[in-house]
């Protein structure tokens, strides 16, 4: 299967969440904030200056810095 | 007395519905972190009196922030009788989990599903029944804001708090820590007693973020709605304020002149030069603050803060700080003190104190008084505006140089992450709940800081009695000419020396004494402050005052978040310079080029 890191997307692509790749206390936060592998993902739109990412996991909008969304890696990609 | 604690996730409404349940005010917005200390009230449940206290939102039983090591403390060290769990309904799908956290505490809770209108609309069903028996815990369905189901909930409550022995908080503490089988329960759940549409985002709010979210749009817009709205505040607020001026004026020539006439003079000076005038001159801008803060509700009621993080999180990056610190720089626009406080919601210590470094140069509502006075007497309406933007962007400017220098000695990698919230707006009742709430927190400065101060400057400038008042041979006459040396370099007279010693201690003092050192109120105030200052002596007073330091209150608040004295003075001394420097450049520099 092929894995992209979540920054990879382009505004309006979907992709399931395959891996989250960090420390216990950010891990944590993802996962309440509704960041679980296998959960559909969607990039929203990108701040312009290599700002952060809007993404909308399940019924939540997150805007998460681009070093977090690094963390993040996704599969099936798929325009929206 | 019993005591009900309200916990959940952030911004899923647990100060609404505190509000509701015990009719204060706490403050309410939409933007997670709002509520970063314990409330609490009385209120009557089934008969008895009980303690409602109002908890800053948590997302998981381990969080570290600050903000979420209250929620911790508070479940640890204090006996709990019931816990009335919130979570927002539309979002089951992840903060499910935290009621499942819960309810391995073994405390009696009742689950709130909060939000029922939002729920509905977006079309998300719960069966209540069914969720109840699968977490055996009661489960009630209800909407804070516009109060339905809120009876039927508190009946729930009486019932479920009287029933259920509670542990002891020794034994609490042991739960804390696994959560293992969550994951699988909360989609068990889940599945069978709730169903979400597959499109559920809120239409109206996806279409707003096109607009105000535009990729190059985005901040330009944001800058001219700050425009538009302060351009509003200053024109809608001067007439108002002009009118309670007239009314202070005739109250004092038509009733309190005759009535203390046969007063002898030096209290017939010291309460009429004295406190009528400086806490009437003061007491006009309560029109202008209630006008200020109900535009302050709506924007942050929004939901627009979490947006304006967004935008504004990678030029803040830049400095070291992140768009929730430009949040609090918004906040603070309002009052220093819940911006200052409401850092807690970061985690990293070198992140949260550099965002507290730079807030007490975020504009407050106290100065926002001093510009507006200073303003009218010295331009004309047609400058005004420009002027005032002039300041708020000399307040970013303190701001950004500062994070600037400072973001060496504060490093951090806090991650950024951070929910964006439907657009939502506030109900007349809550907009009508803050301002008043507002009001009687300026009510209480004003008895309490600005009439001492008012009689502390009107002692100053009338002893000893054998000279003229306000004169130089007077005790201000003499802290004047001692600042002389460091205050004549950028314009400021003896006189304005006084005001800001005052103004160390809360903004609105300084026009209360400048009302009580010129013996004057209202607009023949004004008009002898323009002939004594020119522009250019006027606007080096305002940078002053907007850079110094933002009153004791707030000092008082950074040393208690900080909770380092180093810290506090770090701040204190290095705003002092700061002002002093670009007071400097700015008197001079518009003295060489000739104004
Ligand atoms: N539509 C709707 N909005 C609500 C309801 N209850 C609260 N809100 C809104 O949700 C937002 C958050 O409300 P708060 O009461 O500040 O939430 P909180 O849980 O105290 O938030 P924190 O203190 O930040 O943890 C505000 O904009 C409220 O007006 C409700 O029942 N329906
Ligand atoms: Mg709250």
């Amino acid at each position: 299967m092929q894995c992209n890191l979540l920054t990879s997307l382009t505004s309006g692509e979907q992709a399931t969440i395959r891996s989250i790749d960090a420390e216990e206390g950010l891990f944590q936060r993802m996962t309440a904030m509704g960041f679980r592998i296998g959960r559909q993902i969607e990039l929203v739109r990108r701040a312009s200056f290599s700002g952060p990412l809007h993404v909308r996991v399940g019924s939540t909008d997150v805007v998460l810095r681009q070093t977090e969304a690094r963390r993040i890696q996704v599969s099936d990609t798929r325009p929206t | 007395m019993k005591r009900i604690a309200l916990l959940g996730m952030p911004n899923t409404g647990k100060s609404t519905l505190f509000n509701r349940i015990s009719g204060a005010s706490a403050r309410v917005g939409n933007w997670p972190g709002i509520t970063v200390d314990l409330m609490s009230a009385k209120i009557l449940l089934g008969g008895h009196i009980v303690e409602l206290v109002d908890l800053p939102g948590i997302y998981d039983l381990h969080g570290f922030s600050d903000d979420e090591q209250v929620v911790r403390h508070f479940i640890e060290q204090n006996e709990i009788d019931l816990v009335m769990l919130t979570l927002n309904t539309s979002q089951l799908d992840r903060q499910l989990s935290l009621a499942l956290q819960v309810r391995n505490l073994g405390l009696p809770t009742l689950l709130i599903l909060n939000m029922a209108d939002e729920a509905r609309r977006s079309g998300v069903t719960v069966d209540v029944a069914s969720m109840s028996v699968q977490l055996g815990m009661p489960v009630a369905m209800l909407s804070a804001k516009y109060g339905e189901g809120c009876q039927e909930a508190l009946i729930t409550a009486a019932a479920t708090m009287n029933r259920s022995p509670h542990p002891a908080p020794e034994q609490l503490r042991a739960h804390l820590q696994t959560d293992d089988l969550i994951e699988r329960e909360m989609d068990a759940i889940m599945a069978s007693s709730v169903q979400m549409p597959m499109q559920m985002n809120d239409a109206l709010s996806a279409k707003i973020d096109r607009i105000v979210l535009h990729p190059w749009l985005g901040l330009p817009i944001f800058f001219a709605a700050l425009y538009v709205l302060f351009q509003f505040i200053f024109t809608a607020g001067q007439p108002l304020q002009n009118g309670v001026a007239w009314i202070l004026g005739y109250v004092r020539g038509g009733m309190l002149e005759p009535w203390l006439a046969n007063a002898p003079p030096w209290l017939h000076g010291l309460l009429l030069d004295g406190i009528y005038n400086g806490v009437g001159t003061v007491a006009a801008f309560v029109p202008l603050i209630v006008l200020f803060f109900l535009v302050m509700t709506m924007v942050e009621d929004s939901g627009y803060l979490s947006r304006a993080a967004f935008l504004t999180d990678a030029l803040m990056a830049k400095m070291g700080l992140d768009g929730r610190g430009f949040v609090m720089l918004l906040m603070g626009f309002g009052c220093n003190v819940p911006a200052l406080m409401g850092t807690r919601v970061m985690r990293s210590r070198p992140l949260r104190l550099l965002t507290m470094l730079v807030i007490p140069f975020s504009l407050c509502s106290a100065r926002l008084q001093v510009f507006v006075f200073m303003i009218a007497a010295l331009f004309t309406p047609n400058q005004a505006p420009v002027i005032l933007l002039a300041l708020y962007v000399m307040s970013f400017l303190a701001t950004f140089t500062t994070a600037l220098l400072f973001k060496g000695q504060f490093q951090n990698n806090e991650p950024f992450l951070l929910e964006l919230p439907p657009y939502r707006f506030p109900t007349t009742r809550q907009i009508v709940m803050r301002g008043w709430h507002e009001v009687s927190h300026f009510l209480r400065r004003a008895t309490k800081f600005i009439v001492i101060g008012v009689v502390l400057v009107w002692a100053l400038t009338h002893f000893p009695g054998d000279v003229p008042p306000a004169s130089s041979y007077t005790l201000a006459g003499m802290i004047g000419n001692a600042l002389a040396p460091i205050l004549t370099p950028i314009g400021i007279d003896g006189k304005l020396a006084i005001a800001l010693i005052f103004g160390f201690v809360a903004k609105e003092i300084v026009i209360g004494s400048l009302a009580v050192i010129y013996g004057l109120s209202g607009d023949p105030l004004m008009q002898l402050i323009g002939q004594k200052l020119d522009w250019v002596q006027g606007f080096s007073f305002m940078l002053f005052t907007l850079i110094y330091t933002p009153c004791l209150s707030a000092i008082a608040t950074l040393r208690n978040e900080s909770k380092s004295n180093a810290f506090m003075w770090l701040s204190i001394l290095w705003s002092l310079a700061l002002a002093w420097v670009v007071s400097f450049v700015f008197y001079q520099s518009a003295r060489l080029l000739g104004y």
